[in-house]
């Protein structure tokens, strides 16, 4: 089964399998991956589902868009490949993938 | 303590992050989730919003996947709990049966407060709370047909701004001489009463309900002033009621809603709660308030779980709160009551987009963001942090 890994602020390691259709957070929160808190579900309200996507699958996973780019813009964490996870559809094709989970969801 | 049997009484947002934290902090030993609805644990913010609107099934709001609790060990159990036995440990099932714990959690949630109308038993009369409520008014939102939504609080606009895009006529009635009365400054009551008017809304203010009229279905409401609205069906939507009878019969401290500490913990230190049904004072208010919130009764459920756990951990997270209408997104930042003033950011009377801050002594307490995810998140930032603010920087008109 395709796989993604997230590695949390301090390097710990948890890997999830890749469900075609969900989106990364729900891929995070159906596995209990620690440092995804997604408090408002997915509707990108909260900003507490950041991950910041390997760079070298930053153009397969895709960019942000315009409303996730100002929940992000005020974020001390925020990287260029920065995503908010409920945006992020994932594809069974993405095995492999690495995302980076900041020290603290605001 | 972290083996032996946790039971979480009510399986919605605070019950699914009680159990999901209680495995997070270490508890080895069964986690029974009770509640009393037999599809797995849902989002309730989207009921009255993608839900109605029929964007979205049940199974995609499921808060965890099926298979989630299978993984975190955690048995699912559909019942209604009629009592708490205290000196057993026990919880009474209403079907007779008894279930031990070791560890219990309320988290028995709201319900929709009841409208005090003639007629309010007639058929098509509808509240909006759980998903077989969304079931039975779908039934009822045939295009053309007229809504009648009594309360113009928020679930009351989302679900009149659902019923619009479903191509019905929708008419509000609020008792207060503005919508949002109780929550929001009145411009931002202004502003929305303009969204929905221009959305084709029928929004009636100073309007309380008298009677609701039919022979087994409603057909009328009948308001105060003597005016009558024609409807095919009624929704109210005019606040909810902690759920506390359970709490309240085994003797727990109750005041409008079940009453918790810092910690999370009721009157009986070995019961915690978390959710809509609780009341907790908070220090940055200076007094006990009751949050009808989803990030709220995430943040209690998480504090619930440590405490159960025997870690020390404090509820401390900045309330916030949100709401879509149409293409409106409001996020709200922090609570504003005891505001003295407000600055605005954005023309309320014009545009989409604005930010509405609330102020005590001149320092901000609380912003309403329609649209404008930036200042919420700047906001809640800057109120987590308590840092310094420049007021007139914030509502300077910036080209972004």
């Amino acid at each position: 089964m395709a796989m993604v890994t997230f590695m949390s602020h301090d390097g710990e390691q948890h890997e999830a399998p890749l469900e075609e259709g969900s989106s990364l957070m729900q891929v995070a929160t159906n596995n209990a991956i620690p440092g995804i808190d997604a408090d408002c579900g997915g509707e990108a309200a909260c900003g507490t589902c950041h991950v910041i996507v390997d760079p070298a699958w930053a153009d397969k996973v895709g960019r942000s868009g315009p409303e996730e780019e100002e929940m992000l813009s005020m974020n001390p964490e925020r990287q260029p490949t920065s995503r908010l996870s409920c945006q992020v559809k994932v594809c069974e094709s993405w095995d492999g993938l690495t995302v980076q989970l900041p020290e603290f969801q605001m | 303590m972290s083996s032996g049997r946790a039971v979480v009484v009510g399986a919605s947002h605070a019950g699914v992050q009680l159990v999901t934290s209680l495995r997070r902090e270490g508890w080895s030993g069964e986690i029974v989730l009770v509640g009393d609805e037999s599809a797995l644990p849902y989002q309730r913010p989207p009921l009255s919003k993608a839900y109605l609107a029929g964007k979205c099934s049940l199974k995609e709001l499921a808060i965890r996947s099926e298979d989630f609790y299978v993984k975190q060990d955690v048995e699912r159990v559909t019942a209604s709990v009629q009592e708490i036995d205290r000196s057993a440990g026990e919880l009474v099932l209403r079907t007779g049966n008894r279930l031990s714990y070791d560890a219990l959690a309320l988290c028995t949630g709201a319900h929709p407060r009841r409208l005090r109308a003639e007629g309010a038993e007639l058929d098509g009369v509808h509240s909006l709370r759980r998903s077989s409520d969304v079931e039975r008014i779908r039934e009822d939102a045939i295009p053309g047909r007229n809504a009648v939504i009594v309360g113009g609080g928020y679930i009351g606009l989302e679900t009149a701004a659902s019923l619009r895009s479903l191509g019905l006529h929708v008419t509000v009635l609020e008792a207060a001489d503005r919508v949002l009365e109780r929550v929001t400054a009145p411009e931002v009551s202004a502003f929305f009463t303009r969204i929905h008017q221009q959305e084709g809304v029928d929004v009636r203010t100073n309007a309380s309900v008298e009677a609701l009229v039919g022979d087994t279905r409603v057909r009328e409401v009948v308001l105060a002033s003597g005016e009558s609205v024609r409807a095919d069906f009624v929704i109210v939507g005019i606040g909810i009621e902690p759920t506390i009878e359970i709490a309240e019969a085994a003797g727990l401290v109750v005041d409008d809603g079940i009453v918790i500490d810092a910690h999370a913990r009721t009157s009986d230190p070995d019961i915690v709660a978390a959710g809509d049904c609780t009341s907790q004072d908070i220090p940055r208010y200076g007094r006990r308030i009751r949050l009808e919130s989803v990030p709220s009764a995430v943040e209690q459920a998480k504090v619930a779980a440590a405490t159960i756990c025997r870690h020390d951990k404090e509820v401390a997270a900045l309330p916030w709160f949100w709401s879509d209408q149409y293409d409106l997104k409001l996020q709200i930042a922090g609570l504003n009551t005891g505001y003295d003033d407000i600055a605005l950011s954005g023309d309320l009377t014009r545009d989409r987009d604005f930010t509405c801050y609330y102020l005590r002594k001149g320092e901000p307490i609380a912003a309403d963001c329609v649209n404008r995810p930036r200042d919420f998140m700047t906001t809640k930032r800057m109120l987590t942090q308590a840092t310094a603010v420049d007021m007139a920087a914030l509502t300077a008109e910036v080209a972004v």
